[in-house]
Order: structure tokens, then sequence, then C-alpha cells
């Protein structure tokens, strides 16, 4: 097992990385005149909301309404608890009796819930701060852009940013289509479906919303008729969705639900999938090929569903709760973190099961693959310390590339988030292999990255970052694995021969030695 | 035993023993429910023990030991009536007067009999198991007559259970034909049994507790005001007196009483959560996915082989399995499409796929020529509709069902004359569509100088009001069309017998004909007046869209199936036995794609059904529509991101092409 040391050192202030190519991570200073490509949202251009009240009943004159009255419309807001709220607090009117019941009732049902909460403490988290909490966005609730996605087919993509609207973005097309909906608020996620051009999800607070983005349409505004609203009570707020890589269902995730839902998107029909033990799910990832899922719970366990029954294997982990998983491109590793410890761990299962046997055939236990403890740089302008806890993972669609989102601790100053990219080799063994870290501008941390879907030259790293800035990072290679069905011509930027560097020989896993 | 023609070794080996099945598992949580019910019925708060020695007593005496047998028998002839009536096509009527000739069916009509006598019979069960003053349906009259004798009384209480519980059996029969109760759907997704019912239960008890709530307050009110209907005959049959000194029911003192409402509501929710189960039992049984060989060794398993099944036509549900397997084994099972890809041993030839596609291709081709002619039926209709005047274009836009009687007479006077000249040219005798009032096709006013008479119709000009031309008077106004299913579901279509169908006549009328021609016109005008005959026989505005598709489950799961078999060919064909269909799949889903378009194109069609309430009826039937638009369009993106560029070598029309070129440049 060997650790973050085998890395190159980490570049210096001022240098960001630009691409790799032969073998190398190419730096360069030249920060302002980025690429053409880069986009760039100023936190100072969104109109942000300054609405801070949920309700806006104290804008409005009070009128005094019979007792009556006022308990039906506290019954229809907020349910029982506000029903018996209202009667407790109008005192004066009603029987004595009946105040004082309610208020007991009132009392228990508090009590009881404080319980429950005890068990799994992030219920007692609001909407915002949860979504903060499992986000697979580093710091999300500051962020300005707040989820990221790729097309999977096309070049284009989706930003959803700080002021709830969505953009979209086609290199083929002149217009951005900006999209806003009364229940697009504190967006977790994105994606766009498989095998569709227009159809996009998007996991909000209270809902799903499924925009149907026509690709020929000149609008700039689709109106809100476009999304279809996907909600089911009980299911909010959402943190995760999944599209099946065949585009038939969608799975959304809460960590308030138990049960995580099947959607039927066309017919708008949900089938909840309810397993009681971890209090919720909060992040879901399907296999590129179909035959599983991964849904971590805010508890120390996470599931892997097998998707032909829907049954699911539970893996119960020691420290904390899985944080983010990524899955190899046949669908048989799967490399996942766990909060609480700087270790990446792998779970291998068999290929795809046949329709005979249903169950699964899973591994025994997980491996530790890769060592991120925390490593001290000596670099120019003093000590660097890299390492720690595990935001998010990427895995490159042919699995050549892992990006590691790393935490880092935002009272240290020489202790920054930054992205650890790893070689990955898949077979004949799996192997890790440093490849480099990703840097931007001085001062500025990586908060969101993806993989681009289809990239024909290796693979392409979007990252966001915290200055609001979206960037590419191209990794320039020559694929031995998977064949490149389109006939375009061979990489520009790439050189024939692998020039091994010194460091690069150095594996940081295989399965030989474990 | 087996018939090579039928289905029907299906039939008695598999379907038999899961509806047997599945009754088994119901009268097997009979003892679970009825347990639940007698605490229910005891229940006390401040008596705890009393209560569990009451009950502990009420369920080890003989007589629950009888009524549990009884509870039995009934669940056993649920199950068998679900068995005889369950159909996987719902049958969507078009309108009011199609729903009134579905209940009104003599098929139905037995069936509602059927339940609300085992509705009488779980009421009786359930006074009996209650005790107390509910148990007999006489008791000696406390007082005696002028003769000194004594004479038994009638026990209101009890009646009023045994009629409850008839009348919660009747409207939970009837309101099965509304909500199409019978109808079973498909899941979304695979799970195994015993967790799909774990997850239906809490939905059942919720639906049987708020139906039950409903029924209860249907019944009393009914009971108030025709209560003494019964009574009187219960007396008189049975030769019973009226206990002059008890308080008669049917008044407002009699039937407010707490624990008699609470009683009654808890025997309705416990029969219709019996009930229910059984047909969530035999839902999850039916539908369970069942995997067909691709192919047999022996000769005497051939009918039961995927190939083969698929081109059944009854029983229709095995049909449904077929396809539900056909798109299982096409995405899961790489073993059984190898099986699928395979030649024949003697002679090479791929029979395997080309039955499959064949049968998959017809489907899909059926479903285009249904949605063609339908939009032929309706497409002047829509057109004129889209050009008419503003109040008749927010009529038709109007998603909503129930267009008050107030405003239906006026929007009619101004939309006859757009809705009258209807040309039906796909409703030929051979099509789905059997529109009345729709003119033949051999009629020599079907053609194109029609078309100028059904352009909007200015109400200053003299064709409003008055409609004399005979070419006019030939075209009778469609007030509703019926769809496909109510002949395949048994019930016969409802055409109103009062109003005679047109005739083909000679290109030059009579004028006997022209005579009848105006009587006709007139009648009509009269009917069309009245309130009533309009409310009955205006289309529903969804619901010939929702006919249409009624049974799209079957094409998605050939669509699904066919997609996702060309997708494995990629790789896995390895004698090239699909490129020889490719074309004529891209171009039959090209057509489908087409049409579906079209289709979304008229009004109502693209509306979204209301979220229904709480209720155990299946209404995905009514996103059927939405459904396949999604998988047809995912499975053409399937093909072409499959095979790419390599397309471009596929004879397709140039039209298709051009089409194809859209999908692979993701623009669709």
């Amino acid at each position: 097992m060997c650790s973050l040391t085998l890395f190159p050192p980490p570049l210096q202030d001022g240098q960001t990385t630009l691409c790799e190519s032969n073998n190398e991570l190419l730096s360069g200073s030249n920060t302002q005149n980025a690429s053409p490509m880069s986009l760039h949202f100023p936190r100072e251009s969104l109109k942000l909301h300054s609405r801070t009240e949920s309700s806006s009943k104290a804008a409005f004159l009070d009128h005094s309404e019979t007792l009556w009255m006022r308990s039906a419309a506290a019954w229809r807001d907020g349910g029982l608890t506000g029903l018996l709220n209202e009667i407790t607090d109008s005192n004066s009117e009603v029987p004595k009796w009946l105040s004082v019941g309610s208020g007991c009732i009132l009392a228990l049902l508090r009590w009881i819930s404080s319980f429950h909460s005890s068990l799994f403490p992030h219920l007692t988290l609001s909407s915002e701060d949860m979504i903060a909490e499992f986000s697979q966005v580093l710091n999300w609730s500051d962020c300005v852009v707040r989820a990221f996605a790729w097309h999977p087919h096309t070049d284009k993509f989706a930003v959803a940013l700080l002021d709830e609207s969505i953009k979209i973005y086609n290199p083929k097309s002149t217009t951005t289509p900006t999209l806003k909906h009364r229940l697009q608020r504190n967006v977790a996620a994105m994606q766009w479906k498989p095998l569709c051009a227009s159809a996009l999800a998007v996991a909000c607070q209270n809902c799903v919303l499924v925009w149907h983005v026509d690709p020929c349409s000149l609008s700039a505004r689709p109106s809100s008729s476009c999304a279809q609203v996907l909600s089911h009570p009980g299911h909010a707020p959402v943190t995760s969705i999944a599209w099946s890589p065949s585009g038939a269902l969608l799975l959304s995730a809460s960590p308030m639900d138990t049960s995580m839902m099947v959607w039927d998107v066309a017919a708008e029909s949900c089938v909840p999938l309810q397993r009681v033990g971890g209090g919720g799910v909060t992040f879901l990832s399907w296999s590129p090929d179909g035959s599983h899922v991964l849904a971590s719970t805010p508890s120390a366990l996470f599931r892997v569903w097998e998707t032909r029954m829907w049954t699911c294997e539970r893996w119960p982990c020691l420290k904390g709760r899985c944080q983010s998983g990524c899955w190899s491109p046949d669908g048989s590793r799967l490399l996942f973190a766990v909060e609480g410890e700087t270790v990446i761990y792998a779970l291998t299962f068999a290929g795809a099961p046949d329709i005979s046997t249903s169950s699964l055939k899973g591994p025994q236990a997980a491996a530790v693959v890769a060592d991120l403890s925390e490593t001290t740089f000596h670099t120019e302008d003093g000590d660097l310390i890299v390492g720690g806890e595990i935001q998010s993972l990427a895995w490159d669609p042919r699995g050549e590339r892992l990006a590691v989102l790393l935490k880092g601790d935002p009272q240290a100053t020489n202790r920054p988030a930054i992205i650890a990219v790893f070689k990955t080799r898949t077979s004949p063994i799996f192997e890790l292999l440093p490849c480099g870290f990703v840097q931007g501008e001085p001062g500025v941390e990586p908060r969101l990255m993806q993989f681009h879907p289809n990239f024909q030259h290796g693979a392409l790293l979007t990252v966001c970052w915290s200055s609001g800035r979206i960037t590419h990072v191209p990794f320039y290679f020559l694929t031995s694995a998977v064949p490149v069905v389109g006939l375009s011509g061979s990489p520009s930027l790439l050189h024939p021969l692998e020039r091994p560097a010194d460091f690069a020989s150095q594996s940081l896993f295989t399965e030989l030695l474990s | 035993m087996f018939a090579a023609d039928s289905g029907c070794w299906f039939t008695q080996k598999v379907l038999c023993w899961r509806a047997a099945a599945s009754v088994a598992w119901s009268v097997l949580l009979l003892p679970a429910s009825t347990a639940a019910f007698v605490v229910l019925s005891k229940l006390s708060v401040l008596h705890p023990v009393q209560m569990f020695a009451d009950c502990v007593s009420v369920l080890l005496s003989a007589g629950s030991v009888f009524s549990f047998v009884l509870l039995a028998g009934v669940i056993i002839m649920v199950g068998f009536l679900t068995f005889e009536y369950y159909t996987v096509i719902p049958s969507i009527a078009c309108s009011k007067v199609a729903l009134l000739g579905q209940l009104l069916h003599p098929r139905q009509l037995l069936y509602c009999l059927a339940h609300g006598v085992m509705g009488v019979v779980v009421g009786w069960s359930c006074a009996v198991t209650i005790g107390y003053r509910y148990e007999r349906l006489a008791y000696l009259c406390p007082q005696k007559d002028r003769d000194g004798l004594l004479h038994m009384c009638l026990n209101e209480h009890h009646l009023l259970l045994l009629l409850e519980g008839g009348f919660v059996g009747l409207s939970h029969s009837l309101l099965g034909v509304i909500q199409n109760l019978n109808y079973v759907s498909f899941g979304t997704v695979q799970q195994h049994k015993y967790l799909c019912f774990k997850a239906s239960l809490p939905l059942a008890a919720k639906c049987s507790a708020a139906q039950a709530f409903y029924s209860v307050r249907n019944f009393v009110l009914l009971y108030f005001f025709l209560g003494h209907i019964p009574r009187a005959w219960m007396c008189k049959s049975l030769s019973l007196h009226l206990d002059s000194s008890a308080h008669p029911l049917d008044s407002i003192s009699g039937l407010l009483d707490l624990s008699l409402l609470y009683l009654l509501w808890i025997s309705a929710t416990y029969l219709l959560f019996s009930w229910y189960m059984t047909l969530l039992l035999f839902r999850i049984f039916v539908t369970e996915a069942y995997s067909f060989p691709v192919q047999s060794t022996f000769t005497e398993e051939a009918p039961q082989c995927l190939p083969k099944v698929l081109s059944e036509k009854q029983p229709m549900i095995l049909k449904f399995l077929a396809l539900q397997d056909l798109s299982l084994l096409s995405q899961h099972s790489p073993s059984r499409r190898s099986q699928v890809f395979s030649l024949s041993q003697p002679g090479g030839h791929p029979h395997n796929w080309n039955a499959i596609s064949k049968e998959c291709l017809s489907l899909l081709a059926d479903l285009t020529q249904r949605l063609v002619s339908y939009h032929e039926t309706v497409a002047t209709n829509g057109r004129t509709k889209s050009l008419s005047s503003g109040s008749d274009r927010k009529t038709s836009s109007e998603s909503s069902g129930t267009e008050d009687l107030a405003s239906c007479r006026p929007t009619f006077l101004m939309k006859t004359p757009a809705s009258v000249f209807l040309r039906s040219v796909g409703a030929g005798p051979q099509s789905p569509l059997t529109s009345p009032f729709t003119p033949d096709l051999d009629s020599p006013f079907a053609s194109p100088t029609l078309r100028q008479l059904t352009s909007p119709v200015d109400p200053g000009s003299p064709w409003h009001g008055v409609v004399q031309s005979p070419h006019v008077m030939r075209r009778a106004p469609k007030l509703w069309s019926t769809s496909t299913d109510s002949q395949r579901n048994g019930s016969p279509p409802a055409s109103p017998a009062t109003l005679p169908t047109p005739k083909p006549e000679s290109s030059k009328p009579s004028f006997l004909a022209q005579f009848f021609q105006n009587r006709r016109e007139q009648v009509k005008h009269f009917m069309a007046k009245r309130m009533l005959v309009m409310y009955l026989f205006t289309k529903l505005p969804e619901a010939s869209s929702q006919a249409l598709f009624a049974d799209g489950q079957a094409h998605i799961w050939a669509l699904d199936g066919l997609s996702y078999l060309v997708q494995a060919s990629f790789t896995e064909d390895q004698f090239g036995v699909v490129q020889t269909t490719l074309p004529s799949i891209l171009s039959s889903m090209l057509l489908l794609q087409e049409a579906v378009d079209r289709h979304f194109k008229l009004p109502h069609a693209s509306s979204k059904p209301v979220r229904s309430t709480i209720s155990l009826g299946d209404s995905s039937h009514k996103t059927l529509r939405f459904a396949l638009r999604a998988t047809l369009k995912t499975a053409i993106y399937r093909i072409t991101t499959t095979f790419g560029a390599h397309l471009h070598a596929v004879q397709l029309s140039a039209e298709h092409r051009k089409r194809l070129q859209h999908f692979l440049e993701y623009k669709e």
C-alpha cells in the first residue's frame, strides 16, 4: 500500500494544470487569458434571492377568523402538529381540557420525534443543511455552481447556479436556454436521461423535476410546462438521482425517506423500494452496465442493489457513512470512500447476473486500494499538506483515470482542497498508478468535478471552481482496452510512445500485491 | 393434453396454479385480518383486560369457526370471480353511455349480484362475531300482544349489518367497473412477491378504510330514507314483529349512534380489506414473470416456446407474459439471447429470430395502422375545431370531462356543424374504430368535396341553423365513438339503438330518402337539445386516446425487446440474422414514431390525466401513451447509438433516412 508521497509535487503558486500529455501533467501560469472553453459565473452577476422566510404570512394583516376556520387552515398547512399547535395556542377560546390535551399530545409527539432523531441525527437538519451535508459538491451551500451535468451522448452540458436557474450550453447552437421553475429550489444534482436528446432530471428541495428541452428549439426561456414534476409525500429533500443506463427508469433518494423511488418518468408513477435500516438514502450511483446500484445511507451502512429483481446487499462500514462511490465502466468494480477515513475501498462483483441466477454473488469484503492520508510536500512557497477525507470520486468512462476530490481543511491555509488523479487499469488486473494533482488559480478551490462521457482523445475532466469558473482539463492518452467506435483520427496532442516518468512507474496498488 | 393451437396448456398449467396460490394465501391471511377485526370491534380503552378476554373467547368459540369457514368460502369465491373477470387490457368507456352499457351488461350484473350476496354473508359473519345486540336476527319480544302470546321480534341492528354488507359489496363491484379494478397491470420493476405484497399492504388498508367510510355514509343516507322497505319485507316474509318499544333505526336519533356507526365502518373496512387483499395477491401472482424456453429439443414442447407463444391470441395474458419475458431476456440474459440469434440445425434458418421479429413488427404495424386511421377519422374534426371561434376552442381544449350541463347546450349548437361533416376513411368494417353515425366508405360523398363543407361555419351564413343540403344531411353528427376494447372484453359496444345508422346511397337521392334524411336530422336536433342525452353521449375528452393505447404495454415490451435484441446483435449476433430485418425494424419504428407524433398533436392527447385519489384501481392505463412515446424514442436512440454511422449503409427510404439523421445527431 502506497500513499500520496508517490505523486509528483503540487504546482507552485500561480500555476494551473492545463492538460495531460505524454504521461505528464502540463501546467501554465497565464491564468487571465484562459481557454475560450471555460465559463465563468462571477458571484456578483447572479441575482440572488434575499428572501429568508419560508412563508409570507407576516406580510399580511391579521384578521380574526373563527377557531374552526383557523384549525382547518392549520390542518391544511401543517398537518396534525399544525392543528395541535393552533389549538394549544388559542387556549382562550377552546375548552381547557382540549388545549391541555393537545398540548400533551404535542409534547409526546416531540418527545417521540426527538427520540427518533437521536437515532438518526441527520433528521434534525434543515433541508438546505441536509443537502449541503450529503451533496457530492464540496461546500455546497456556498457554491456558485451547484450542479453540473454533461449530456451522455453529445457535447452539451447543464449548469445549475446559485440563483436557482439552470443554463444549458451547446456548442452547436448559439442559444443558451435558461430553465427556471417555481419548484426548482436548492438543486442538489442533475442528470441527463441516457438515450434521449432532451430530458434532464433535476433533484430539487421538494421534488424531482424532469425538463424536456427541445434541442432544436430557439427559445431562451422554456416555459415551466416543459417540466414534469415528480413528487411523493415524505420524499424531500432529494439529494441524489440516477437514470438507468438504458434510460427507462429514474431513481431518486432523500435522506428523510427510508425508501428510494423508482420512477417511471413518462407515466409519472413510482415504486418505493423500502429498507428501513440506515434512516434514509443519500447518494445513488448506477453502474454503467446497468446491473447494480450503489445506495448509501446516512448511517455507517450502504447497499448495493441488483437491478433485475431489486434485491440488495447490506454493507456495514466501520467508521462512517459512504460518502461517494463510482463504478468501473464494465460495472464489475465499485470504488467507494467512507466519511472519516482517508482510504479508497474497492468491491469486485461477478459479471452481469444471468436471468437464471437472481441472487448476487458478491465479494466478501472490501479491499483498500489507495491510502490518501495527509502527506506534506516541501515546495518553494512552504510546506503544503495534501490528503485527508474524500469528498467525491469520479472515474472516466474508459476506466483509465480516477479523479478524487479531497476535502482539505478550510481553516488551514496550507491544506487546500485538491483533486488527485490516478491512472487506473482494470484488465487484466486492477492497478492504480499516480498521475498528479489538478490545481486551479491561487486561492481557488475545486468544488465539483465530472468526466466528459465520450471524449475522443482520452478523458476530459470538467472542474467547477469556487470562483464560479468552469474549466476542462483534458487527459490525452491512447486507450488500449476499448476500441473507439467512431472513425476519428488519432489524437493530435498525443505522443505515440508512452514515456514513463520515473514516479509513474511505481504503482500504488495492484491486485497482484494484495 | 396440450392443444397445439391455443394457449390452453398455459391456463391449465400456470394460470390456474397461480390463481389458486393467490387464493390460498388470502385464505391463510384471513385469520390475521379477522383477529384484527375482532380486536377493533371489541375495542374498549377502559377495560383492556376484559377486552382481551372477550377477544380470545370470541376467536375460540365454535360460532367463529363456522363463520370463518364461511368467510373462507367467500374469499375463494371472490378469488374465482377475480380470475374469471380479470383483464390485462383495460376497458375504457368513451362516453357515459358506454360506461352505462358496461355496468348493465348481464355478465357484469351477475358479478355485482354475486358480490352483493357475498357481502351479505360477510355482514352476517361480522354481526355474529361482534355479538351483543347484533348477534341474532330475531329475539323474543319484551311485550306480549293482546292475546298474551310471545312473538319473535325483528332485530333491526342485525338487519342493518346484513344490508350494509350487501350494499358495500354491491358498491364495491360497481365502483370496480368505473375504476377498472379488474385491470391487471404489470409493474415497472420486477420484485419478489413478498416484497410487492408488503409494499402494497398499507395502500390496501388505507383504501379500504377510505372506501368503507364513503360506502357507510351512502348506506346510512339510503337507509334513512328507504330503510322501512327492507324492514317491512323482512318482517312480512319471516312473520316477525316489530318491537314497538325499541327505537326504529331509520331515524336521525337511531342512526346517530356512534358505536353503531363505528361498527358499521369497521365491518365495511374488514370486508373491503379482505377482498382487496385477494385482488392484490391475485395481481401479484398472475403478473409474475414467466420464463418461456426460447427453443426446445422436443417437438411436443414447441407450442410452449417463446416464438410460438408470442403469436397466441388467447388467453391475452399469455401474450403479455411472453412479451414481458422477451423484453427481460433481451436485457438480462446473454445465453437466451444467443438462442434467439441461433440458426436451426438442419437448414440453417433463423426461425426463432424470424418468428419473434415478425410478431413484434406486426404489433407495431397494427398500432401504427390504428393511429393513422384514428387520426384520419378525427383530423377534420380537429382541424375545424382549431380554426373555429374562440368559445368553441375553449371547450374543446378543456381537459376536464365534466362539462357542466348548462354550458353544454350552447356549445353543442355551435359545434354541430363542425362535427357533422365527419369523414371516416379508415374506419371501414375491418377497422377497430367503429364509430356510429359515420358514413360508409363507398359512399360517393366521401370525396374531397366534403372537405369544403368541413370548413368552419360562420354563424351569419346560411349554413348556420337550418341545414338543408342533402350533401350535408347525409353526414351525421358523431356524438361519440367507442373503441376496440369493448368487444374484446366481452361487453358489446353500446350503440344507441334509437338512432338509425346511415346507409350507402346513390349519388342522386330520391325524394323519399331525402324526406327520411330530413326527419332524422330533426330527431337528432331534437335529441341534441335534451341535456341528458347530450350528457350521456358527449365523448369523454381523453378517453378515446386512452382507448387507442389500452394495450400499450404490449407494444412497449415489443419495442424494448426488439431494440435490446438489435443492440445486442451488434456484438453477439454471429450469423448476422438481425441485419436482414434491420431495415424493416427501423422503418416500422420510424413510421410508428411519425404516427405517435401526429397523434400527440391532437387536442386532449397530450393532456395529463388528473391524479387519482386514493384508490386501488390501477390508473396506469391512463398514462400508457406517454410511456409508449418515451419508450419508442429510447428504442430508436438505442439502435442509433449502437450502430452509429453504420446505419448509413442500411436500405431506407429518403424520408426515413432524414428522420434517422435527426436521431443520429440527437436532435429529436
